[in-house]
């Protein structure tokens, strides 16, 4: 009952539960594909899926969502949730060949054709700029907590969607990156090597403005005096809970993505060194070839690349 | 490499562009923050002229009816979320509008001040109305059902909670701070901060009647 109570949505959204429900019905039936032919997933990368993305339903779409429109702290706590943690884990499924193989095979082939279209293509050229991917990233931190703009946020139901939105598939997006399982030769869009200074280098603006808001003495947010607190919690303290969770789980997880690239980094130039002969055989082999036929489950233009 | 990967490897002209979009954005942030500044409002209190939804309500009206927003169609209406009991915000507040309201002159007359008690148990139409007189003539004591409360709280994304009683039976009720006005049409134009004093609400209130 309890259970339920923080299930069940508080502002009925369509788009969150469509999103979600698909996102899980696609992963299920790309799963169970992938099991017939002896591809079976992983049960860890699995439970980080489903975890990921009840982590971004409960934040989005349940009484949560209450707490946060009215305490700036749990606001904070939803914005780690949505841009760091939960898509985090997602991402670190690696859940997009699976999601492709998942989809009805007219819809699969129709999708292709839309990835590889010339406009979406130079859209994912651009946003996968490490430059860009970074400003996006930490850029939507700033925006919305720019006290103007989050004042308008917290009032304006359409903005306060659009906040959560952007955050939550910025977040996929750029965890999605990072946590690539594939290096570039394998069709990764960035370089491992990119990847471990471009996740450190985020924690420096998040430390900056989670330090800023956790140390200053004054009343950044004076939204949430206007609208009310659900705990006579004073606004300052609100503030530095607030800033300290901006600061510090969120370093942690970009610490967590550089950790677990550099593994990926070393084990890939291991493999690289012991198989360099036979790589150069079969890559020299390839060219001039036509490109190979796409495999029948994998949807490999979604990822980027081939897998 | 193979074909597809040759596509996707970041050309010069693609990294060149991203570089001028990354440049774009951070103007577009830093601009954007900027000019979102009210610095030319001609009001005092934070313009919500276009992003607010319009006055709508079902609530229990000064004799226990149901009413609607015609009930203050017409007027220019100051929203107040409160509830008699509260110890100090609330009549510190409802004072001033009331002196704002005395500043206006005849001019008040067309104004409404809606006190809305999130506290329905402990105030009945009766209680609410000795209440909101002690105050000033356009000062109209409301409530409602929980439902009601929710749908109308939840509209104007303001909080409201009923503290655990204490051994007496005496509870608190968590509360917004700011009144949100209407202009006759029922439209969102002003959220009023509980730290603007009356002299201003007072010049707010005639620039918004002046156009």
């Amino acid at each position: 009952m309890m259970l339920l109570h923080w299930l069940l949505p508080w502002d009925f959204s369509v788009t969150v539960l469509a999103f979600c429900l698909s996102m899980v019905v696609l992963f299920v039936r790309g799963t169970r594909a992938r099991a017939l032919h002896h591809a079976a997933l992983s049960r860890w990368r699995q439970t980080s899926f489903y975890l990921g993305i009840l982590l971004l339903y409960v934040p989005l779409q349940t009484r949560y969502d209450y707490l946060a429109q009215h305490m700036f702290w749990m606001h904070r706590l939803q914005h780690f949730l949505l841009h760091d943690f939960a898509s985090f884990l997602v991402a670190l499924a690696a859940p997009w060949p699976v999601l492709g193989a998942g989809l009805p095979a007219s819809w699969r082939s129709s999708l292709r054709r839309l990835w590889s279209s010339p406009a979406v293509r130079s859209v994912y050229a651009v946003v996968t700029q490490p430059l860009v991917a970074f400003t996006l990233f930490v850029g939507l931190i700033y925006l919305w907590l720019w006290p103007s703009v989050h004042f308008r946020a917290m009032l304006s139901l359409r903005e306060y969607k659009l906040m959560n939105w952007s955050v939550a598939l910025d977040g996929l997006l750029f965890w999605s990156l990072i946590l690539d399982p594939r290096a570039q030769d394998q069709g990764a869009a960035m370089r491992l090597g990119t990847r471990i200074p471009l996740a450190l280098l985020t924690m420096v603006p998040e430390t900056i403005i989670g330090a800023y808001l956790s140390l200053h003495r004054g009343t950044v947010y004076t939204v949430y005096e206007v609208c009310g607190r659900l705990w006579p919690v004073d606004a300052v303290t609100d503030q530095q809970i607030g800033g300290l969770i901006t600061w510090i789980p969120a370093s942690m997880m970009c610490s967590a993505a550089a950790l677990i690239v550099l593994r990926r980094w070393m084990y890939h130039d291991e493999r690289v060194r012991n198989g360099a002969a036979a790589a150069v055989a079969v890559t020299g082999s390839s060219v001039g070839a036509p490109p190979p036929a796409a495999p029948a489950l994998e949807l490999p233009a979604l990822a980027g690349g081939q897998t | 490499m193979s074909k597809p990967l040759q596509r996707l490897a970041p050309s010069r002209m693609s990294s060149s562009l991203a570089t001028i979009l990354a440049v774009t954005i951070c103007t577009a942030l830093a601009g954007g923050c900027g000019g979102s500044r009210p610095a030319t409002s001609p009001y005092h209190a934070a313009d919500i002229s276009g992003f607010m939804p319009p006055l709508a309500f079902h609530l229990r009206g000064p004799a226990g009816q149901p009413i609607s927003e015609q009930f203050v169609r017409g007027k220019t209406t100051l929203l107040y979320f409160g509830y008699t009991h509260c110890p100090d915000v609330c009549p510190a507040t409802l004072a001033r509008l009331s002196a704002a309201l005395r500043q206006l002159g005849v001019s008040a007359d067309g104004v409404r001040v809606l006190f809305v008690s999130v506290d329905p148990e402990r105030d009945p139409p009766a209680v609410l109305a000795r209440y909101a007189s002690y105050f000033a003539p356009q000062v109209i004591g409301v409530s409602g059902s929980d439902e009601q409360l929710l749908a109308l709280t939840k509209r104007y994304r303001v909080a409201y909670r009923r503290a655990p009683p204490d051994a007496q039976g005496n509870y608190d009720v968590y509360h917004s701070s700011a009144v949100f006005v209407f202009d006759p049409e029922g439209r969102a134009r002003l959220l009023v901060p509980d730290t603007e004093p009356a002299a201003q609400l007072a010049e707010d209130l005639s620039s918004l009647s002046a156009g």
